[in-house]
């Protein structure tokens, strides 16, 4: 298709940058803008993040608030829940991660593509919260690395918000993440 | 003639009730029976009507006794409001016969007192582990387990189902298709994990696996003084915490043998109504989310926030409140809050009407859930449900009425009773309960008595903070009581309130010392969730995720 019309269109030198007339260069300004790639792929991520809701506990019903009319999450672009591991890339930890859930979110964060975020919300998944129990995991980073921490025994949604806003800026500022890079699995999965 | 006298002349022309010990203590009959008599007994107690359900089985640990173990069983009867507490001293090893050929509803009971105790039920046809995880060693509720001693899972059980006479529940059927849904699934609630086998779409075998959330609630209470135990209690069913509060602070109190203020019972009966509707708002929403109905959950969170506005207004907190102590409450409610919840009133009675057009007589809303996988009263009572699914059955049981506590009796209000059991009743049911709550909390607020918001006892209430700072006695008092800690006499109680799924029971044993020896829960939903397998036999798959929306299982006091 893109031959048989190709004929008709005057040839161009493939070697030759197309020359502007000043008039589409004034144009072309007011539209368009130059950065660079990084920093363009970073604003992409920050405002279109889809959260996984790993809501386990008390933290969980809060989120649907953060999700809710008042709160809103959609006002930062990150709106899409998904509850598939392979179409999304913040991991929500909300609520304490038991020694029985562990493997599972092991799984579920292995199965997630790359470039992927944990934020640990509420007290129980930072770090078992005041369950320093026989059952109870402490922390969800003792198996996954987490990015954000957001305390609260529940959060606030205003926390919640503010951990997702902090999340924002460490993408778009290309943060160094340390904690992920060195993560390895726990061998016990 | 009281209930124990009268039990014991029936019993007596039965059987040689020689062994049997009666007592009466802090208001509830117990007996004390040797195990060879414990089916007989429930039996014959269940045939003869004396009692309908079996509410609660659970483990007692006393490790100095020469039996060391207690197997306690909690009936109560629908009819007259009666309880009985059945003890079967067993020592360590020794195993009683399962009461699941007598009451069903034993089931998983049996399995978290084996779980927890290492009790054996001999006869039960599923006695593995509950709540803890497959790797676990050791029964983690006995006095001689360490509360922080972890333990790592390092795998997940594959698919398995309940063993069968004559089947292995974990050889599948190839001629099936198994399919796993959760824990992490939209349709599962959090932390729910349901296996399937399937002809087509239709389930032919299911079982549950829970425990995905076992924070350790009863071992964390035996850990902690009385009062610390009640920000645990929030974190039962986090939907509705105020309500779990009061069950637990009621039974303290009815242990230490106080009375609280009428103006604590009035603030407390508005919080237990307004969280009423918040857990149905929760029920209700999330239940159309799962037939594909997101609107009633946007409309409804918006009035889920007023509600929180008004416990922030109370105490700080939205979720987990922490609002009731032992005595009474934490503070008292600040100027013009009771308006403000009458206001609230006013919007959310608007706002039920809408839902309930919005749902109840939506034409999908009816197609998919009136009609579907019913359960019939027999059966609800025999699993022990309790609360809207119960009524939803057509068993017309709340302890508001049967056993009106907190000045129920005096208030003007309705309990809804279903037709079928089936899905749609439920919501009928929680819909109905919804205008009735706001109907009980305009009478209350319309007159709020004065006077204390908790009582003034300096052995069990902390004093005020201008006396600590203020005069000598009430700084020793203070510091007495922190260091001494709230002590009730010894001994044990049952104690029961009606939550927003049903009964809530806390059975409380106190050795006399700052902490509970032993604290019980008797969740709603566990007794309740028990029963899906048999529910969605023969079901389609889609109906079977209607039911566990319908069922408002809640993690938290699921796994506790």
């Amino acid at each position: 298709m893109g031959q048989s019309t190709g004929k008709n269109l005057p040839q161009k030198s493939r070697n030759q940058p197309p020359q502007l007339h000043p008039h589409d260069e004034e144009l072309s300004k007011s539209f368009a803008t130059t950065t660079k790639m990084e920093a363009l792929i970073a604003w992409g991520r920050k405002n279109a993040l889809w959260p996984l809701p790993y809501g386990t506990a008390c933290c969980g019903i809060e989120l649907m608030s953060v999700m809710g009319p008042k709160y809103d999450l959609a006002r930062f672009g990150a709106e899409v829940v998904r509850f598939s591991p392979r179409q999304s890339d913040l991991l929500l930890v909300a609520g304490t991660i038991t020694e029985k859930m562990a493997p599972i979110l092991v799984r579920i964060y292995r199965q997630m593509l790359e470039p992927k975020y944990v934020l640990s919300m509420g007290a129980c998944a930072s770090s078992g919260g005041f369950y320093r129990a026989y059952h109870v995991l402490q922390g969800a980073d003792k198996c996954i690395p987490v990015d954000v921490y957001v305390p609260g025994c529940p959060p606030t949604p205003e926390a919640v918000l503010d951990g997702v806003m902090l999340l924002q800026r460490m993408i778009s500022e290309n943060h160094p993440r340390p904690w992920k890079d060195n993560w390895k699995a726990p061998d016990y999965v | 003639m009281s209930n124990l006298e009268a039990l014991k002349t029936d019993l007596g022309q039965q059987r040689d009730i020689s062994k049997f010990q009666f007592s009466h203590a802090f208001g509830d009959d117990v007996m004390v029976i040797p195990k060879d008599d414990l089916i007989p007994i429930l039996r014959h107690l269940k045939d003869t009507d004396k009692f309908d359900f079996l509410m609660d089985v659970c483990g007692v640990d006393w490790p100095n006794r020469e039996k060391r173990f207690d197997a306690v069983y909690h009936l109560y009867n629908s009819k007259n409001a009666n309880r009985l507490r059945i003890k079967v001293p067993l020592a360590e090893g020794e195993a009683v016969d399962t009461a699941t050929t007598v009451w069903k509803g034993a089931d998983w009971f049996e399995r978290e007192a084996y779980d927890m105790f290492g009790i054996i039920f001999k006869g039960h046809p599923n006695l593995r582990r509950i709540l803890t995880h497959h790797q676990f060693v050791g029964h983690p509720l006995r006095k001689d387990y360490e509360a922080d001693r972890q333990q790592h899972c390092t795998e997940t059980l594959p698919i398995h189902f309940d063993n069968e006479p004559g089947v292995e529940g974990d050889v599948l059927n190839p001629a099936l298709v198994p399919l796993n849904i959760g824990p992490s699934h939209p349709a599962m609630h959090g932390t729910l994990r349901v296996m399937v086998e399937l002809d087509g779409e239709t389930i032919v075998r299911s079982a549950c696996e829970i425990g995905y959330l076992h924070r350790c609630f009863e071992k964390m209470a035996e850990t902690h003084p009385y009062n610390q135990v009640i920000p645990y209690t929030d974190r039962l069913n986090y939907c509705s915490a105020p309500m779990n509060n009061v069950g637990y602070c009621k039974a303290v109190e009815k242990l230490l043998g106080v009375e609280i203020p009428p103006k604590a019972q009035a603030m407390r009966v508005i919080l237990c109504e307004l969280s009423r509707i918040i857990d149905h708002i929760i029920s209700v929403g999330t239940g159309g989310v799962d037939l594909g109905a997101l609107t009633a959950f946007f409309h409804l969170f918006t009035y889920r926030e007023k509600v929180y506005n008004l416990f922030e207004k109370l105490c700080g907190a939205r979720l987990t409140v922490a609002l009731t102590r032992v005595g009474g409450m934490a503070q008292d409610a600040p100027e013009g809050w009771f308006d403000e919840v009458l206001t609230f009133c006013r919007e959310m009675r608007v706002e039920v009407d809408e839902i309930s057009k919005l749902m109840l007589d939506n034409k999908i809303f009816i197609q998919r859930t009136q009609g579907v996988l019913p359960v019939k009263a027999a059966d609800a009572i025999a699993w022990g449900y309790t609360g809207p699914l119960l009524r939803a059955s057509g068993v017309g049981l709340d302890l508001r009425k049967a056993k009106p506590y907190y000045g129920y009796d005096a208030l003007d209000f309705a309990v809804p009773v279903g037709t079928n059991g089936d899905i749609y009743d439920r919501y009928l049911v929680r819909v109905e309960e919804m205008r009735q709550s706001i109907k009980i909390i305009e009478q209350v607020c319309k007159n709020v008595p004065g006077g204390d918001f908790t009582i003034r006892d300096r052995g069990v209430v902390l004093p005020e903070k201008k006396d600590v700072y203020g005069n000598i006695e009430g700084l020793m008092n203070h510091f007495m009581l922190v260091i001494k800690g709230l002590r009730p006499p010894p001994g044990e109680t049952y104690d029961a309130t009606e939550a927003a799924n049903g009964e809530l029971g806390f059975y409380l044993i106190s050795d006399g010392s700052a902490n509970p020896y032993r604290l019980k829960v008797r969740p709603p939903c566990f007794a309740i969730y028990q029963s899906f397998p048999q529910v969605v036999k023969g079901g389609f798959i889609a109906d079977a995720i209607a039911t566990v929306a319908s069922m408002n299982v809640i993690a938290g006091e699921l796994d506790r």
